[in-house]
């Protein structure tokens, strides 16, 4: 069904075919994490687009690792749901060996692995984020060529490069769990504004001890500022 | 493979800088950093200075190849000081912005740069003009253009308020300038300000251990 884009340019099949039979798939997105005390918050956008098309407007990328862990993904819509699906199998099938709740640096260390495996054929940046009774709320960064790193606040995809000042400027170590939801929205709602492969709804998730709390913020619900 | 993560260095149109204006309640900061770059690695220049002068209360500076904004800069020098003695009295921000886009325009294949245009006339007070790379003349009450504006659109989005004061307004450029150069590894050195009002022009240099500083430094 898809036309490479080789073969369009040398039989200009241009104007005969939409925009979205040639393209892959793609998660360009925002995508953010940051680490609270007591737990860790979530937030992506909601937008997938194939070329021009916004395929899934409402798509959901925070994805359940297990119980309390929790990846963002970015990049190839493709790509992130089977190294998500992968990891999701080898951590469950690692703590029922364990007997116990697994760490989110294992979660962060099997994305890495993978992606650093398949770095030549992949393209995927997975932010990983979690809860676990050893080192309560952790924020791990998988960018694309498969480094992993811990960070206390980690931003990725195509909208996260409008939001690196918006973030440096205004992240504060020990925020509570409300001003870390706020922050994650105002945000998300920023990179949103700019960037065209971001959009649709907020949706957000907390990580704690308790468990994992979800929402979404619609639309007509987003932060607004005098510009935007 | 479809890249999410295009370099402005691979994109080539935006070079090596982040530059800004923004309007105050009774005239304009235009600013820059002094990075001058060849390539990715080398710095060919800490401490260039970007923001030129075009007439006495009209200032520009530049996004691009620096040798085509030193020819269009220098062509509309002459035309706007031309122009203004031919009017007798001072050239309208308007009017050099329009020397800039018909220059842009006109040689749109030649000619890789854009520009920011800000200042301050009798007709309509401080404005900021926006020239384009293609030649399309745009008025903002603020602006960001370079490499290093992709960075700050969400804090400058945030931050910005019409009509705030001279001090809101340096401190507003001065965080932006310092997060773009945090972030983009073309842009840096020093900040490069000028404040222009009815009465006077200021030029302010903000040096590197002056810069603001993030939580993260």
């Amino acid at each position: 069904m898809s036309f490479p884009a080789s073969v369009s340019t040398l039989n200009n099949y241009n104007d005969l075919y939409p925009d979205w039979t040639q393209r892959e798939v793609s998660t360009g997105t925002t995508i953010m994490a940051v680490e609270f005390d007591g737990g860790v918050v979530m937030g992506a956008d909601s937008r997938t687009t194939t070329g021009a098309y916004i395929a899934n407007r409402v798509t959901d990328k925070l994805t359940p690792i297990h119980e309390r862990i929790f990846c963002c993904r970015s990049g190839s819509a493709a790509d992130t749901q089977a190294i998500a699906d992968a990891v999701t199998y080898q951590l469950g099938f690692h703590s029922i060996e364990l007997d116990e709740a697994p760490l989110v640096q294992t979660a962060a260390s099997l994305f890495r692995d993978m992606c650093y495996r398949y770095r030549e054929e992949l393209m995927a940046g997975i932010i990983v984020a979690g809860w676990d009774p050893r080192r309560g709320g952790q924020v791990y960064t998988v960018p694309v060529g498969g480094m992993m790193t811990r960070q206390p606040v980690s931003v990725g995809g195509s909208g996260s490069s409008y939001i690196y000042g918006y973030v440096d400027s205004n992240y504060r170590p020990a925020m509570s769990k409300e001003e870390c939801l706020k922050f994650t929205a105002e945000a998300l709602t920023l990179a949103m504004e700019r960037d065209g492969s971001s959009g649709g709804v907020v949706r957000l998730a907390v990580i704690s001890e308790q468990g994992v709390e979800r929402q979404v913020i619609l639309g007509n619900q987003l932060p607004k500022f005098s510009t935007v | 493979m479809d890249s999410h993560h295009s370099y402005s260095q691979v994109k080539g149109v935006s070079t090596g800088t982040t530059i800004l204006a923004v309007k105050f309640n009774g005239g304009v900061i235009i600013g820059s950093d002094s990075r001058a770059s060849m390539g990715e690695s080398y710095v060919s220049s800490k401490t260039i200075n970007k923001l030129i002068q075009v007439h006495d209360r009209i200032f520009c500076c530049i996004a691009g190849s620096l040798a085509d904004a030193q020819a269009v800069t220098k062509m509309a020098k002459f035309q706007l000081s031309f122009h203004s003695i031919q009017m007798e009295s001072p050239p309208l921000v308007k009017a050099a912005a329009s020397i800039m886009r018909e220059l842009c325009y006109n040689n749109k294949e030649e000619l890789q740069a854009g520009f920011i245009t800000a200042g301050w006339d009798r007709k309509k007070g401080p404005q900021i003009y926006v020239v384009s790379l293609g030649g399309m003349l745009l008025s903002q009450p603020f602006t960001i253009g370079g490499s290093g504006s992709t960075y700050i659109y969400g804090y400058v989005d945030a931050k910005f308020k019409p009509d705030m004061s001279l001090e809101e307004a340096i401190q507003f450029s001065t965080n932006a300038l310092a997060l773009a150069m945090g972030r983009d590894n073309v842009s840096g050195g020093v900040v490069h300000l000028v404040v222009i009002t009815e009465a006077e022009v200021k030029h302010v240099v903000v040096p590197g251990n002056k810069l603001p500083k993030f939580h993260d430094e």
